[in-house]
């Protein structure tokens, strides 16, 4: 069937067989002609923001413009976030793969005449590795994704997210219908429970014993059952769940359809939370498409099966990620933790059997099945299998998102991939797991990033993400700025985590501003096992975790601040002051005429120097000062 | 019948009961605040938090929801009880200073001031939660809900505004363990329901 003649009536699109599957696959790849030009300009949250939509209307308006025969004419194609977002908007021009990074509107023409008509590359739009020096023609051999193993990713960057063919056409579907059509339920629980799976929505739980424990409680307590995917993805700075659920909305409904098949769930819900619009966009698109080709809803690829799902927008709490909290949520009540002693597998949405994974855990599923739990346990370590996908950010060179297997040292991560920290110097610390995980000092930089590992120097996998600091970062701060995070984000029902983040980050406010005293030290060792010990959910019991490893690992940090008064990385206000150089100063003035508190003096020409007494310690003469002669201490 | 230890003491109960009824039909003492017997427990003040342990491993559940089962082993004095109870006791003191019940049960576990600031001194209200439960369970009307979440949450009618729904039964009232209640419960009732009650 060529492509036009695909949607003559909805009811041909239907999918009745593995074969009808297999056969719409080929027919979508044999009426594309490989080597035609396609322009892909990524269309990921992010880059949306930074002006991609400008980009490829104006590619458009260009190629409109230089006239090229119709039958020619370049597709133009939006997907998902390449994950190499410090560099985005990006353009890959296929076939050849030209990469282009930054690209903007006004670089359309540029590429049009240069890149499509005369096959050129544009040089000057190329990545440069800051390493070598040297220009880099093709994605591939960019270090950012060469070092990469991009098997949940795939597809995002490749597929529009928004067109269920393009999905089929690079293998979607298949690992459905092998389910469906050639294995018992029996069978695929087995080989999520051999893969070695584990959940990457937090604690790691192995997914194939989630679903063993659901249908040990479905056989006692019988249907309904209910699958859920947890998309509330709340910790700051974490954008992966959001990028596969806009980037490749297939894979997590594919994976979700087989997990239904095999606990023999009639109905999922996708909890999404209400901030990702076009994450929710695009999942609603590809359910409704995935149900006019017959893989969603009644009597799924005509073997009997049916299931159908559907969206939930999250309230836009942190705390709703929590299993049981997400359940209320569904449920229509306030999302708040539920004190039970009792499996959400066995009791979850309405008391029934459920089975919550997270999104990137939905996601591995068709790898597992297509590709056979021997091929995927052979991905990373042991006890840790397969890849993980990282958001990277902070002080790091190439800020992104990266597919990595597990196991991987964490400084090639850092070094190799994320091109290492801005200025060249070595990370100080990269925090795992968000606010409740841990940071991890560059003498552990070896550290293999795998479940284990991770938990034993006292952090944790979490959602995947991976905040890298410097110098200018200071521990005590960024303690404050993850209780303050939780202290918002709490339900507030439980008596210790309510109270105790609060009394938690006043100790550090108390650091920060140079009133600690070594005594408030050990208050906030006994008050964090109190938390863990004590809080109702793992929000408030995991939330001492950045502190009592920064106390554990930078403890010099914490003395200093209390017994010195002086804050190292030169962050906290009331411990810091401003001086300025004689030797570097040029007398040139612009720090004087910036400062909002007129403090600092001078002739023009000589060096200048700032009245400490009258600074508010603002840093803009920092910032303004040309020769960095503006120092802190 | 199950069989299991609290405080290497043998004891026995029927299959559903929860550590807390248990130890107290035995008369171990277990500090509790938002537990009732006439609602449902929530879970919420973690003062009844007790150690499970076993050989290598051990950890902190609250007795008021844990449900007995064969063969467990329950300590309820242990250091990280201790921890726990002591941490919440000087919370409170500082947050809801004006609680004659709170103070006598922190005294009783041997917290008798708090190192932290008091915030509001006419505070007494700790958020337990029974007054909304008895409310919505025990009623049967919901006219009082917790509002807000985290270090904002309070307990009130919704918006903070008198509500018709509430029948002036009383019921939170009573069942508050610091009277906190007494004087929170006319910002409850709307008017008209007042001069019901009043007229009656
Ligand atoms: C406070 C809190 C927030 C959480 N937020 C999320 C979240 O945003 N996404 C997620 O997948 N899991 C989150 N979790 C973990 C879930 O409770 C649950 O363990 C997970 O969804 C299970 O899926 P998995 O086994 O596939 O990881 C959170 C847990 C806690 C305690
Ligand atoms: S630990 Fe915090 S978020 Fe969890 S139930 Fe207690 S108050 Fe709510
Ligand atoms: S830090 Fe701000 S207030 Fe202080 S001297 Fe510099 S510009 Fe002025
Ligand atoms: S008013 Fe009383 S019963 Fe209600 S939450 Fe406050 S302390 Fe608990
Ligand atoms: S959307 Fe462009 S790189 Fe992320
Ligand atoms: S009495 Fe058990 S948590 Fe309050």
């Amino acid at each position: 069937m060529p492509k036009e003649n695909v949607a003559i009536k909805s009811e041909n699109w239907r999918l009745n067989s593995h074969k009808d599957l297999n056969d719409l696959q080929k027919d979508i790849i044999e009426s594309r002609d490989p080597n035609r030009l396609e322009v892909v300009v990524c269309h990921g949250t992010g880059c949306i923001a930074n002006g991609s939509p400008k980009v490829s209307s104006a590619i458009r308006e260009s190629l409109l413009g230089a006239g090229i025969n119709v039958k020619l004419m370049p597709g133009i194609k939006t997907t998902g976030c390449h994950g190499f977002c410090s560099r985005g908007p990006l353009v890959i021009v296929r076939p050849h793969g030209f990469f282009y990074q930054r690209v903007t509107p006004k670089d359309a023409e540029e590429i049009v005449k240069k890149t499509l008509m005369e096959k050129q590359p544009v040089e000057r739009l190329l990545y440069k590795n800051p390493k070598t020096g040297k220009t880099i023609l093709t994605e591939k051999e960019i270090p950012f994704y060469s070092l990469q193993e991009r098997i949940v990713l795939h597809n995002i960057g490749k597929v529009d997210p928004t067109d269920i063919k393009d999905s089929i056409a690079s293998g979607g579907y298949q690992a459905l219908a092998k389910a469906l059509c050639s294995m018992s339920p029996e069978q695929v629980v087995k080989e999520v429970e051999k893969s070695g799976l584990r959940g990457r929505g937090g604690a790691g739980f192995p997914t194939g014993r989630k679903w063993r424990s659901a249908l040990k409680a479905i056989e006692k307590k019988g249907y309904p059952a209910y699958v859920v995917v947890n998309g509330d993805e709340g910790d700051p700075g974490a954008f992966m769940d959001r990028t596969i659920m806009e980037g490749d909305p297939h894979a997590v409904l594919e994976g979700l359809i087989i997990g239904a098949y095999a606990i023999g769930a009639k109905q999922g819900y996708l909890y999404v939370r209400a901030e990702y619009p076009l994450a929710i966009k695009h999942l609603e698109i590809a359910m409704e498409q995935a149900r006019e080709y017959g893989l969603l809803g009644e009597n799924i690829l005509n073997t009997g099966f049916s299931f159908d799902a559907r969206i939930n927008r999250g309230a836009g709490a942190f705390v709703c990620g929590e299993s049981t909290a997400l359940f209320t949520s569904i449920e229509g009540k306030a999302g708040n933790p539920r004190p039970k002693y009792v499996r959400s597998v066995e009791e979850g949405l309405w008391g029934k059997p459920t089975v919550l994974n997270n999104v990137e855990t939905w996601a591995n599923i068709p790898l597992v099945i297509e590709k056979g739990a021997d091929w995927y346990s052979k991905i990373g370590v042991p006890k840790s299998t397969g890849t993980k996908v990282f958001s990277l950010v902070g002080k790091v060179n190439n800020v992104g998102l990266v597919e990595v297997p597990m196991g991987i040292p964490l400084v090639k991560i850092i070094e190799d991939i994320g091109g290492g920290v801005i200025g060249g110097e070595n990370f100080k610390a990269v925090q795992t797991g968000g606010p409740s995980g841990g940071c991890i000092p560059y003498s552990l930089k070896d550290t293999p990033v795998d479940f284990d590992s991770l938990t034993k120097v006292g952090s944790m996998m979490g959602s995947g993400g991976m905040i890298v600091m410097d110098k200018h970062d200071c521990v005590v701060d960024i303690g404050r700025y993850f209780l303050r995070f939780l202290e918002e984000e709490s339900c507030g029902k439980c008596i210790p985590c309510r109270l105790g983040l609060i009394r938690m980050r006043k100790i550090l406010d108390g650091f920060s501003s140079g009133t600690g005293t070594k005594q408030d030290i050990d208050d906030l060792i006994s008050l964090s096992q109190a938390l863990q010990d004590g809080a109702l959910c793992a929000l408030g019991s995991s939330a001492p975790n950045p502190i009592l490893t920064t106390l554990k690992y930078f403890n010099n940090e914490y003395l200093s601040h209390i017994e010195n008064h002086k804050c190292p990385a030169g962050v906290c206000k009331e411990l810091i002051t401003y001086s300025i150089n004689a030797d570097k100063c040029t007398g040139c003035r612009s720090c004087a005429r910036q400062c909002p508190k007129q403090c600092i003096s001078g002739d023009k020409k000589k060096p200048h120097v700032i009245n400490t007494e009258n600074c508010i310690r603002c840093g803009i003469c920092m910032e303004t000062c040309k020769f960095e002669a503006v120092i802190v201490s | 019948m199950i069989k299991f230890k609290i405080n290497d003491k043998e004891v026995q109960a029927r299959s559903g009961w929860t550590v807390l009824e248990t130890a107290r039909q035995y008369g171990i003492e277990i500090p509790t605040l938002c537990f009732h017997e006439s609602v449902a427990s929530s879970g919420a003040c973690r003062l009844c938090m007790v150690e499970l342990r076993e050989e290598n491993w051990s950890k902190l559940v609250a007795s008021c929801i844990y449900p007995v089962s064969e063969g467990i082993n329950v300590y309820t004095e242990t250091e990280r009880v201790q921890n726990v109870r002591r941490w919440i006791f000087e919370m409170l003191l500082s947050e809801c200073p004006s609680s004659k019940e709170v103070k006598e049960m922190a005294k009783k576990y041997g917290v008798f001031k708090t190192r932290f600031p008091v915030q509001n001194p006419n505070e007494s209200c700790m958020l337990c939660g029974l007054c909304t439960r008895v409310c919505e369970e025990v009623v049967g009307l919901s006219a009082i809900a917790t509002l807000d979440r985290g270090v904002h949450k309070k307990v009130g009618a919704p918006f903070l505004r008198p509500t018709e729904v509430c029948v002036a039964c009383g019921c939170c009232v009573t069942i508050c363990p610091t009277n906190a209640m007494r004087s929170r419960i006319d910002s409850v009732r709307s008017n008209t329901k007042m001069q019901l009650a009043k007229a009656a």
